[in-house]
């Protein structure tokens, strides 16, 4: 009994640690003026507003944020659902020259860190291409989440091989197997797969900071990161209106998080790892 | 990009495409096969082409482009623009490590990774076995631990920025405690300070992995050594570390890719490495570098110096935690 009260015990303290920040976050973005000390952390009635939501919309375009992060993100996810689907099932069953050479090059991809690509990149999209200020040069280097295609083709291994055999027989082409057989069987795993796509460039700073200059382009992280390093000294309550950016731009991928917990738990990721 | 979870992933699969066969057949299959150069099912080629293009055009040719750019004089010019890129051997090799903030920013993923490594390790294989062991309330434990992992570093610096702040909450709760000069401003303190940050912000996803591998561990294993009279803290040390060894190889690794890979939290918490390159990143150099003073082969020399040292890192890791349990 004692050992199950210190277990708990542990738990919360963790819990405590996790989840303060953020509610700190949302009490301070309601602060008329930012209130630092220990009471402050408890919100007073007194010195509640939402002016801070106000403020920092008006320095930043926080809904054409939204839209560009949506955008960016949802570019990301279709990529990755279309032609990871693609690429997982091909792995997973079809039999084709190149298939081991295939899959160890996914496994290589993620590997490798972005700190090597980051320049070439840069080069490659912004100048040659010309595509800085514009989605498709933020999409472009997420397009096809390679952890995904492990997931996609992890899941389709798990199909019972008799199902393919039996359709094949009854004359089934293999993008109808794909379409109506495999795909419904799998609908947990795209899932999970989104959620893991989703967290990828929602929260993603560096590349598109590096390819947007025009701030109408930019997704939220980067428009409230340049908020926070250069304008928001000259607001009234500079803590304040990056707190309610922050909110702003948590809220989705919080929220997301909460309504599809069930999807992302050990076992969906650790189909990837355990081998 | 720190998502990658399954950097070792994946049984490389029985073949489950593979009609079963009569003994015998396998001269019948060879001549199959010359008559097939593609294997039996060449659409899954064509399935895996867009796969394929796109690792081409954003994996394969940078990479081979980074090592390429490294040795040459390269510099940015107006698209289209002709010009001359001689091969300067290792020259922007010396002038990257002849910088004195090369060789500082190394050092603090040093310090980063000394922090870093060892605390995520401890803390989320400690609070991966307490979720384990629960059944009440186990959902809103395991998604109050990756809340921070799933979201945006940018909004979660923010209010690091408020918490850490000269006049902020932990200096008002720690009173006459607090350090002086300020925990960001501070220099001895800056780079221990974004290690805590990423520690809590990834350690979700570290305790989920752990979770995975602990399903794995056999549970008589603890019976027996409750049975020899061990307690939870010796079941503890005697089967769940050892039992969990290869999550820990991979934790250890995915913690020092990430260590290497540093740049929005020296950007936005410490404001750009300060103070006076106190946290400066390498990723944070080779943007300064390449990008704002336009030196992209000196950069590229950085990302190759940065990833031989994370090899490096990754195999005495290798060495040392990833020794096949036998």
């Amino acid at each position: 009994m004692k050992s199950k009260i210190a277990t708990y015990a542990v738990l919360s303290v963790g819990a405590l640690a996790f989840l303060f920040p953020f509610y700190y976050m949302v009490v301070g973005s309601l602060q008329t003026s930012p209130d630092p000390s220990i009471s402050g952390a408890f919100p007073h009635p007194s010195n509640l507003t939402t002016a801070n939501y106000t403020a920092i919309d008006g320095r930043i375009d926080l809904l054409q944020g939204l839209a560009n992060s949506g955008i960016f993100t949802g570019g990301v996810i279709l990529g990755t659902i279309v032609f990871g689907v693609l690429a997982g099932y091909a792995l997973a069953v079809l039999r084709w020259r190149g298939r081991s050479a295939t899959f160890a090059l996914v496994l290589l991809v993620q590997v490798v860190p972005f700190q090597l690509l980051m320049i070439p990149l840069y080069v490659l999209i912004a100048r040659d291409y010309g595509l800085s200020d514009s989605y498709l040069g933020m999409i472009l280097p997420f397009f096809i989440n390679s952890t995904a295609v492990v997931i996609f083709r992890q899941y389709f291994l798990q199909l019972p091989k008799e199902l393919f055999d039996a359709a094949r027989i009854d004359g089934a082409g293999e993008f109808r197997l794909l379409w109506s057989v495999a795909l419904p069987l799998v609908r947990p795993a795209l899932l999970t797969a989104v959620l893991l796509t989703f967290i990828g460039p929602w929260n993603e700073f560096l590349w598109p900071f590096l390819i947007t200059k025009e701030a109408s382009m930019q997704p939220l992280a980067v428009s409230l990161a340049n908020f926070i390093s250069t304008i928001a000294a000259s607001t009234t309550n500079p803590f304040g209106a990056m707190m309610a950016g922050a909110v702003v731009l948590a809220a989705p991928a919080v929220a997301l998080f909460l309504i599809f917990q069930r999807y992302f738990t050990s076992n969906d990721l650790g189909s990837g790892v355990k081998g | 990009m720190s998502a990658s979870v399954a950097g070792t992933a994946g049984r490389t699969g029985g073949d489950p495409g593979r009609p079963d066969r009569a003994p015998g057949a396998e001269a019948d299959t060879d001549r199959r096969r010359r008559r097939r150069p593609f294997g039996a099912q060449p659409l899954g080629i064509l399935f895996s082409a867009p796969y394929l293009i796109f690792v081409g055009i954003v994996f394969a040719y940078p990479v081979v482009f980074a090592v390429w750019m490294s040795f040459h004089d390269y510099f940015f010019t107006a698209p289209g623009a002709q010009v001359d890129r001689p091969f300067v051997g290792l020259d922007n090799y010396v002038t990257a490590l002849s910088d004195p903030a090369v060789w500082r920013s190394f050092g603090n993923v040093g310090i980063f990774l000394l922090i870093n490594v060892p605390l995520t390790v401890v803390l989320s294989i400690v609070l991966a076995t307490a979720l384990d062991r629960v059944v009440r309330a186990r959902t809103f434990f395991r998604v109050a631990f990756y809340v921070p992992y799933v979201t945006a570093s940018v909004a979660v610096v923010a209010v690091w920025l408020f918490l850490f702040s000269n006049t902020g909450l932990v200096n008002n709760a720690l009173g006459p405690l607090a350090p002086d000069p300020s925990w960001l401003v501070n220099s001895s303190l800056a780079m221990p300070t974004i290690a805590l940050f990423v520690t809590w912000k990834g350690l979700g996803f570290y305790i989920l992995l752990y979770l995975a591998a602990l399903q794995n561990v056999q549970r008589e294993l603890y019976e027996s050594v409750a049975v020899d009279g061990g307690g939870r803290i010796r079941q503890f040390f005697a089967v769940t570390v050892p039992g969990v060894r290869p999550a820990t190889f991979l934790v250890v690794l995915l913690a020092t890719i990430t260590g290497a890979n540093l740049f929005t939290e020296p950007y936005l918490l410490t404001n750009g490495g300060g103070p006076n390159g106190a946290s400066t990143s390498p990723v944070l150099l080779i943007y300064q570098k390449g990008i704002e003073q336009q030196n992209p082969d000196v950069a590229a020399a950085i990302g190759v110096v940065l990833i031989v040292f994370v090899l490096v890192i990754a195999l005495l890791q290798r060495r040392f935690v990833g020794r096949e349990e036998s």
